[in-house]
């Protein structure tokens, strides 16, 4: 476990999360969520966990990423709130 | 205005409990937690016992493998069970069966959902014809080789799911529905399940529990139970990983042509 790197890790996640929830703008939302997906991924592979990462990097980076943004093409893709 | 404050407070006092609650955690790795070592005087610890025993019992060398496919095979069945579910979920509440309805009417091309122009599009499909391939046999080899190296049947089903969404985004749903037609997927995902299924039920049927996969032996003819535990662990993850492709790409066609199977991305 590299300490500075997951505090540098943390610190980019927790500007994901607050910025995907943030923007009026669903498509970037998903896409942020991706990314915060990703840096998950990498602080699991850092802290020996490869299993969870690479079952996050297909699925939560990944599938449900393209998921989303399928959603957003057939519904409205700026949020209201 | 008023729901966003009350959300954060609500956010705020429960992010202070989880972390007042990491306070008492062992340390990471601390190898004489109770959940590492066990309790004085109580039961032997089940992780000591995965470590130290997994390798001799069922010659799988990842742990994490050993522990998924065979000594909780009976959660990873029925996870498997639920990716089902969700995904007849969303068949159920999207899936329009009444092909003679007109197609919904085409979105407005504003620019609003302008996402890939055409002069992109040779680019884009050229990338993924070169793609898809190279993803499709790096899933096949994290199913098959679960056992050595991180990955298994969700992985690779999950990459496999993957592949055929990507020929649905770099040409056309049409084309993904040519490859792996609604029929073929929708039975590829109960098959999974019945192969993990059928691997617990055989056991019984030669007088041992559900899963037990050691008593296979006598099918597989290794020598020893250990190899058959993990020739069925292949198995398993090989059903997994057909139920969640299907289920993936089924979860994808039905979202993104609005339960049509028509039209779409």
């Amino acid at each position: 476990m590299i300490l500075s790197l997951n505090i540098v890790l943390l610190v980019f996640l927790v500007v994901a999360a607050v910025i995907s929830l943030g923007v009026k703008d669903l498509l970037s939302g998903s896409m942020v969520l991706g990314i915060y997906g990703f840096l998950i991924c990498l602080l699991w592979a850092e802290m020996g966990a490869v299993d969870v990462a690479f079952t996050e990097a297909a699925v939560g980076a990944g599938v449900s990423t393209v998921l989303f943004v399928a959603t957003i093409l057939n519904t409205k893709r700026r949020s209201t709130d | 205005m008023n729901a966003k404050v009350s959300a954060t407070i609500a956010v705020i006092i429960t992010g202070a409990v989880l972390l007042y609650g990491v306070a008492d955690f062992p340390d990471f790795g601390d190898p004489t937690s109770p959940a590492n070592a066990g309790v004085e005087g109580g039961a032997p610890s089940a992780s000591l016992h995965f470590i130290n025993e997994s390798y001799k019992e069922t010659k799988v060398p990842n742990l994490v493998t050993s522990v998924l496919a065979d000594y909780r095979g009976y959660d990873t069945m029925f996870e498997t069970v639920v990716i089902f579910a969700a995904g007849l979920a969303i068949f159920v509440i999207l899936r329009n069966l009444r092909s003679d309805d007109p197609l919904p009417e085409p979105l407005p091309a504003t620019e609003d959902r302008f996402i890939d122009g055409d002069h992109q599009r040779i680019i884009v499909g050229t990338t993924c014809r070169i793609a898809i391939p190279l993803v499709q046999i790096f899933a096949l080899y994290v199913v098959a080789h679960g056992h050595h190296s991180p990955g298994g049947g969700f992985q690779g089903g999950v990459m496999l799911g993957a592949s055929f969404i990507l020929v649905a985004l770099g040409g056309n749903l049409r084309d993904a529905l040519a490859r792996l037609g609604e029929d073929t997927f929708m039975r590829l995902a109960s098959l999974g399940i019945l192969i993990y299924a059928a691997f617990g039920l055989v056991p019984q049927f030669l007088g041992r529990n559900f899963l037990d996969y050691g008593v296979l032996e006598k099918i597989f003819l290794t020598d020893g139970p250990e190899m058959a535990r993990s020739h069925s662990m292949l198995g398993v993850e090989v059903g997994v990983a057909l139920t969640v492709m299907s289920i993936m790409f089924a979860i994808f066609a039905n979202l993104s042509s609005r339960g049509e199977m028509r039209g779409g991305l």
